[in-house]
């Protein structure tokens, strides 16, 4: 069938003249022309070297390390243990900046000490004159373990006797929602449907490996120039090392890709502790297949749905049990497993509601942060279970959601109210109708057609109390400096800071220098996670640059004896509204200011709103700022002899809010939703007895530019989020509806239910062996 | 292993070199300074070390340097500068093809050596080009787009004369 857009309810936004418009980013230029330095290709005088020793075994006790080989290979100037270092923790499951409580043993050592839990686990680290050496003291390095029982399936960890990954038992968080009565929904309905979704471990595959420089400076800082979202992190590597936070300066570099993976510490703990003890400066660059085995993974979730529904479509009542796979160490899976919990229900109303979710702790990889932070695993299990509602009571599955869709004023599966614009059939419609008829079948293919709602949080928990600081200063010549801590993935960050600056200041884009990601020179601006620093740090800077332009304004009032409302600015000049000839450069109207002692410049700081901290037990009440939604539409073709899965098209419409620069806003639709569909079809970190099968770009499988088509990005502009000029966020949200759309379009096509990703082609055959045999 | 001096002529400068055997080219451009040239997984799955061997585009860390002992080597860099940008590194730069920019260079280079054989590729010839530089940014969208970009204004300019 076609789908009609629904229209769009009225909305006026201000004429802008920088915001909004697809202008080239200022980073642009340094990375096409190979001019930017990542973190992996800066170098200095007397640099050193270094690798780290990791754990073969998942888990097991080691009896014996010996490193005096390594230590006597010539070339080689330290190697450390966790004897050099007593007392170095890393608290994992505490995010950035706040002042969390920790769940008591959940503290990684930064080397491990007599007992290792995963593959992959330091346990050394050397730092020698060449990479070689490095690499030859690795093998030097003796060490003799004693097994002991792992533990590689969360549902069996959570069984009584099972070996305990570390104290007191495996149950890393737990959060509970129970709202209204369920039983009671449950007696009301028509028919209950229940359904049970698994999602593997997933790596983040930036191109760009784990990568670090550090030296020690005359002030006995320790510098160190990295590829990080945190550069907050300085005070826990100033823990681990011993010594105080402001003897840690973390310089942020570009990164070549984050998407979470670079969320929490890598290298930084490491490459100081070397530079501490060599006092010359240290290069650590992980290979591909150190950096896959390393960092953390997304986490693998079991989902159980059972929804009462009346045959209207109205959901009366859900249950849904999910457990995550936490790995060998908490990191942050209690709070991506807070996420999928508030995201469990989807983008729906659902009055009678029980959500029970756990992260247990395995000796697998630790999983932690990745792009969408727990929404995506809940989206593919509760968009799966919409189109299985739809399907047994025979509707059609934009009706079902339409029932249940949740809109402006409700309160989500938490209670918090939804304040801002909720386009979840407007960006529905929208993506199903661009995706227009069906392909005709022809010969073995089968075509099918999907599509997912989401809703998907921007901005941090609002118990962390967040904050960002941004300062904007004008120079003498009119041109304009941002400092501002926020680390730049990739998304666009710097660039959005610098149009909502020009925009205001009336400064030409390429007038505009920023500084960032640096702990000691910038304004901290808190993390680039949780789609957060156009939110806080776009606040930031527009505060900061509002309060210069004010002192300009005032201040060429008295100039042109207008009032300062009748003045505006662009263009690098002050001019009066009604004749804009009678203008003023900016550099003249900054000279008169510093004559006068004004102010040219401003520190903002940004606070999101706080809330207290809620019952994990009975999650009720606000947990987020605000919320972004949309929906993804796409077209499969399913080759019934092979197996095979080729997405035909895709289209993928968000409500952004405002859009500060429209090119970068597509730019993340369509690589959020490539991250999607190869979550969807052919993305899974295999782990096998706690061993990584997939350790490099060979066996772990991305989208290449021959796997996945263009998805059409569609995007609308309510103008109600709680960003700058009314933007939501995207960075995020623009994965989550991909996987979900792709597994409904596939079960259109085949006439039967996948109910674990990926979608290969052997899960595809043998679904259409169990239609053939009739079980389907 | 036996040390040998050869020459590596990058972006129109010759380099004379005491390189062991086993150096891959990826690594002697990285230590001498081409640090455009991007290291992802030195096994070839990436590409974002492509670099063009006497005019072909090739993933630097699957050949040894003493292989492209005499050859004109030209990396990302070499097309264009900040000042002067190659119209593909302006394309790039305009249609959003750079996200986090760590696989571009790569990218750039094989899209050069494109346009150079192919001037007016079709969509799939264009994807099929870029099949060995995996990108996770972009989708590759805007990448394709700024190629098209770039072949078009070459046709409106009859540079296929």
């Amino acid at each position: 069938m076609t789908y009609k857009a629904k229209p769009l309810p009225p909305v006026e936004l201000p004429e802008l003249r920088v915001v909004g418009k697809p202008l080239r980013r200022v980073d642009a230029l340094g990375k096409v022309v190979g001019a930017t330095v990542y973190a992996g290709d800066f170098s200095m005088p007397n640099m050193l070297h270094a690798k780290v020793f990791r754990s073969s075994k998942p888990s097991a006790r080691i009896k014996r390390l010996d490193v005096s080989q390594a230590r006597a290979l010539p070339g080689v100037v330290c190697v450390l243990t966790a004897d050099d270092l007593p007392d170095a923790k890393l608290v994992t499951d505490m995010p950035g900046q706040t002042g969390q409580k920790q769940r008591k043993g959940s503290d990684a050592p930064v080397l491990a000490t007599d007992r290792v839990r995963f593959v992959g686990e330091p346990i050394a680290l050397v730092a020698a004159e060449t990479p070689d050496i490095a690499e030859r003291a690795l093998e030097l390095i003796e060490i003799e373990y004693e097994p002991l029982p792992g533990i590689f399936d969360p549902v069996e960890a959570m069984k009584p006797g099972a070996p305990v990954v570390y104290e007191p038992d495996n149950i890393v968080a737990r959060w509970r929602i129970s709202k209204g009565d369920v039983e009671a929904g449950m007696a009301v309905a028509d028919v209950i449907v229940e359904n049970t979704f698994r999602v593997p471990f997933v790596d983040h595959a930036y191109i760009e490996p784990e990568a670090g420089v550090a030296w020690v400076d005359e002030r006995d800082v320790i510098n160190i120039r990295v590829c990080t979202q945190v550069v907050e992190h300085f005070r826990s590597i100033a823990r681990a090392v011993g010594v105080p936070h402001n003897k840690i300066h973390i310089q942020g570099t570009m990164l070549g890709g984050g998407f979470g993976g670079k969320e929490d510490i890598t290298v930084e703990i490491f490459l100081a502790l070397l530079a501490k003890h060599t006092r010359r400066p240290v290069r650590l660059v992980y290979t591909r297949e150190e950096s896959i085995q390393a960092h953390s993974k997304r986490h693998p979730f079991i989902i159980t749905h059972r929804t009462g529904v009346k045959k209207n479509g109205r959901i009366t009542a859900a249950e849904i049990e999910m457990v995550s796979d936490a790995g060998a160490y908490p990191y942050l899976s209690p709070y991506v497993l807070l996420y999928a919990t508030v995201g469990a229900c989807g983008p729906y109303r659902v009055d009678n509601l029980n959500v029970d979710s756990v992260a247990v702790a395995t000796n697998n990889p630790f999983t932690s942060a990745f792009r969408g932070f727990g929404f995506p695993q809940a989206a593919v299990a509760h968009e799966q279970q919409m189109d299985e509602i739809a399907k047994t009571l025979n509707m059609d599955p934009l009706e079902v959601r339409r029932v249940n869709y949740l809109r402006t004023g409700d309160r989500n599966s938490t209670g918090q109210e939804i304040k801002s614009a909720v386009w979840l059939e407007e960006t529905a419609t929208r993506a199903l109708a661009a995706l227009g008829e069906k392909t005709p079948e022809r010969g073995p293919l089968k075509v099918g057609q999907g599509f997912a709602s989401y809703l998907q949080s921007y901005g941090r928990i609002t118990w962390f109390h967040d904050t960002s600081r941004a300062w904007v200063g004008l120079e003498l010549d009119g041109t304009v400096v941002i400092r501002c801590g926020a680390p730049d993935l990739g998304g666009g960050q710097v660039n959005s800071l610098c149009q909502i600056a020009s925009e205001i200041l009336g400064v030409p884009l390429e007038d505009i220098t920023i500084y960032s990601t640096d702990s000691a020179l910038t304004p901290l601006a808190g993390t680039t996670t949780a789609t957060r620093q156009l939110y806080m740090s776009g606040n930031a800077v527009f505060q900061a640059a509002s309060a210069v332009r004010q002192v300009l304004l005032d201040r060429a009032s008295k100039h042109f004896e207008e009032e300062p409302c009748d003045l505006d600015m662009a263009d690098g000049k002050v001019f009066i509204k009604s004749d804009p000839e009678n203008a003023l450069p900016l550099s003249e109207l900054a000279a008169m200011c510093a004559a006068e002692g004004l102010p040219l410049s401003n520190l903002a700081l940004f606070k999101a709103p706080f809330s207290e901290k809620l019952d994990p037990m009975n999650l009720q009440g606000d947990v987020f700022p605000d919320f972004t939604f949309g929906a993804q539409a796409v077209e499969v073709a399913v080759d019934t002899e092979t197996g095979e899965i080729t997405v035909l098209k895709s289209v993928a419409c968000h409500d952004v809010g405002r859009a500060i620069n429209p090119t970068a806003v597509v730019g993340q639709i369509q690589g959020g939703s490539a991250q999607g569909l190869g979550y969807a079809l052919m993305e899974e970190v295999i782990v096998k007895d706690g061993v990584i099968q997939t350790p490099s770009f060979s066996e772990y499988l991305i989208p290449t530019s021959r796997d996945i088509p263009t998805t059409k990005a569609i995007i609308l502009e309510s103008g109600t989020g709680v960003g700058p000029f009314g933007a939501k966020g995207i960075g995020e949200p623009a994965l989550t509806p991909a996987a979900p759309a792709v597994a409904n379009a596939v079960a259109n096509a085949i006439g039967a239910r996948i109910h674990e990703l990926p979608l290969t082609p052997e899960k595809v055959l043998a679904a259409l062996d169990r239609v053939r045999s009739g079980e389907e | 292993m036996q040390p040998k001096v050869i020459t590596l002529n990058v972006n129109g400068r010759e380099h004379w070199v005491a390189l062991n055997p086993n150096v891959t080219l990826l690594q002697a451009l990285r230590d001498l300074g081409y640090t455009d040239v991007k290291n992802g997984c030195e096994k070839g799955d990436c590409g974002a070390c492509a670099v063009l061997l006497n005019g072909k585009a090739i993933n630097s860390c699957l050949v040894l340097a003493w292989q492209a002992d005499g050859a004109e080597i030209v990396t990302d860099a070499g097309l264009g500068t900040m000042s002067n940008p190659h119209p593909l590194q302006e394309a790039f730069a305009d249609a959003g093809a750079a996200q986090c920019g760590y696989c571009t260079p790569g990218m750039i280079i094989a899209a050069k050596a494109l346009l150079d054989r192919n001037p007016h590729p079709t969509e799939d010839e264009i994807r099929e080009a870029l099949s060995g530089n995996l990108c996770r940014c972009t989708g590759y969208t805007q990448i394709i787009e700024a190629i098209k970009r770039v072949s078009e204004e070459a046709r409106e300019e009859g540079d296929d004369e």
